[in-house]
């Protein structure tokens, strides 16, 4: 099935996991209805544990619960999981390796109204300098669906990154998630850009623009972490310059981890992401974004730069 | 008297084996928790020597009770328990610390056969215990979670968290066990962050309540049976012990919380526990 939000496409491929795998739990701090944990709710009521306002404890209970044996897939905005959770994350889930799936809903700057904070523009960076942590931001809904069912295949701790409108797939429903692989969208040359999360359909749409001016690859990054390095490496090894594209912080985010993967390859690199601030409150989503210069014109911009 | 004299004194000696464990484990010249692991001794000794299902042979027996060491800092005290229930040789006990060795200074699930989860950052332990509790109840298993927590680890609000929510969930097979010691690292509770009335505030939080002398071990084996008789609560055991107990020299003395012994003070601690 298909739909057009992350959180809805969550919430349903976790009630249709639940029904074959009775080890599927789902645990809410009282946004059930953000998250769309409460989908599981309704299904699977006594696989549903609601915690309350508790996110510390919610996780810690999450742990508990991995280690007899359940798959636990806990759910808060990605703010208060990646930020007010770090602790629990680290102490007993990455370091016993336990197999916990975070999901950081409402990420980035999608919960454009709430303001500074409840917007999570450093997750991505907390959460991969956990050593034993994956870190999966899926383009859109079509791979969150499958990011949700590799998710619940592999053994180990998991981050996974959402946001919180609707907004049409780039990815193809039925392609299935391979965590760690980095999936070409568009061949190109010139340039390749590297883009993650919702920032991908803007990438597209901005080197759609650049048709006939530049020759540009599009990169989908929807596994931060691991970072396949050598594939990055050689992806980029013909072209001019590289563009990473995020709704997430400059700093320590998938940037940070394309330029961690690309020291030794000697290509020039430009952000686009969010520069070092907090966010603030806006009426869409989009206002906000270009608030930030998250627009397809400054990708335009970078990419054309890096093209010379 | 429920429980023969025989047991008493068979877990009493048990008792004091663990506190020189966890003397020659920590050594001369070299810090280690010894206050707490102290205070905790006897109840450490009735859950693994009376109270608890397991199998040294099989650390992951699906039934088998659990017990979470949340003030993880007295990890070389469960050490000696599993040691001596034959987890692993007592000989790794002096050991504990060594690089790259499975005896961390807290608790190291990966590392170390018979621990349940990862401890040391404190107030985590009674949610993990929690969710333990709501997994084994999911698949019908009898077993009981034990957490033991400190009393100086009330300070942190995730212990609130979750002794709210076990109630709200009814995990009547969750064991909290608090070693109320009156102290913590650097000075008494009183004097640092008092936690005040802790049986009013387990009772407020809706736990069954029991308030024992964590030395008597009648006192101890009582409490731990009476809390499975209690259907649709989580129960709390209240030890009032004494932070260092069974060394005259370390009894209420802040410094043993992370102290050292020197050659003298090792052989005088070394005496008194044989």
């Amino acid at each position: 099935m298909s739909y057009t939000n992350q959180r809805i496409a969550y919430g349903n491929t976790l009630v249709e996991l639940g029904k074959d795998n009775k080890n599927i739990v789902v645990l809410d701090a009282d946004l059930s209805a953000s998250t769309m944990g409460n989908m599981f709710a309704a299904e699977h009521p006594e696989r549903h544990f609601e915690v309350g306002i508790a996110e510390a404890n919610m996780v810690s209970i999450a742990a508990g619960l991995a280690q007899t044996g359940k798959i636990p897939f806990a759910g808060t905005f990605a703010v208060f999981m990646a930020g007010r959770a770090y602790d629990q994350i680290r102490q007993t889930i990455s370091i016993g390796k336990l197999n916990v799936k975070l999901c950081g809903s409402s990420s980035g700057l999608s919960d454009f109204g709430d303001g500074a904070t409840h917007q999570a523009i450093e997750d991505i960076a907390l959460m991969r300098a956990i050593p034993n942590m994956t870190v999966i931001s899926p383009a859109d809904a079509n791979e969150t669906v499958q990011a949700v069912k590799a998710m619940a295949e592999m053994e180990g701790p998991c981050y996974l990154r959402l946001g919180r409108n609707d907004y049409e797939n780039s990815t193809d429903a039925n392609k299935k998630f391979v965590i760690g692989e980095p999936t070409v969208l568009k061949e190109g040359k010139e340039v390749v850009v590297f883009a993650t999360g919702y920032m991908v359909s803007r990438a597209l749409e901005a080197v759609k623009e650049l048709e006939g001016k530049a020759d540009v690859k599009v990169v989908n990054i929807s596994t931060i972490k691991p970072m396949n390095s050598e594939k990055i490496a050689d992806m980029v090894k013909d072209c001019k310059g590289v563009v990473t594209v995020e709704e997430h912080s400059v700093i320590g985010g998938l940037g940070g981890a394309i330029a961690e993967a690309l020291c030794k390859s000697c290509k020039p690199i430009e952000f686009v992401g969010v520069k070092d601030k907090f966010g603030c409150s806006a009426h869409n989503h989009t206002e906000l974004l270009e608030y930030f210069g998250l627009t397809k014109e400054n990708i335009v911009k970078a990419i054309t730069k890096m093209a010379q | 008297m429920k429980y023969s004299k025989e047991l008493i004194d068979e877990l009493n000696v048990k008792a004091k084996k663990l506190r020189r464990y966890v003397i020659e484990s920590v050594g001369v010249g070299m810090a280690g928790h010894m206050g707490g692991s102290n205070s905790s001794a006897d109840i450490v000794t009735a859950l693994y020597f009376y109270k608890m299902k397991y199998d040294p042979k099989n650390p992951k027996l699906v039934d088998r009770d659990r017990f979470l060491l949340s003030k993880g800092h007295v990890g070389i005290l469960q050490y000696s328990a599993l040691a001596d229930a034959g987890f692993f040789p007592v000989e790794d006990l002096k050991k504990t610390k060594d690089l790259g060795f499975h005896l961390q200074g807290h608790p190291d699930f990966i590392k170390t056969p018979g621990i349940e989860a990862g401890t040391g950052s404190l107030g985590q332990g009674l949610s993990i215990g929690l969710g333990m509790a709501l997994g084994l109840k999911l698949d019908d298993i009898k077993s009981k979670v034990y957490v033991l927590v400190g009393d100086g680890e009330l300070n942190e609000g995730q212990i609130w968290e979750a002794a709210m929510a076990a109630s709200n969930f009814k995990s009547d097979n969750l064991v909290a066990i608090v070693d109320h010691n009156k102290m913590q690292a650097t000075g008494k509770l009183v004097d640092k962050m008092n936690p005040g009335d802790i049986v009013a505030k387990w009772k407020s939080f809706d736990w069954n309540v029991i308030e024992i002398d964590g030395h008597n071990m009648e006192e101890i084996l009582t409490a731990l049976d009476k809390a499975d008789e209690v259907k649709d609560k989580p129960t709390v055991i209240i030890a009032n012990t004494i932070k260092g107990k069974g060394i005259s020299f370390m009894e209420n003395v802040v410094s043993f919380h992370n102290g050292m012994l020197n050659e003298q003070t090792y052989a005088q601690a070394i005496k008194e526990l044989s």
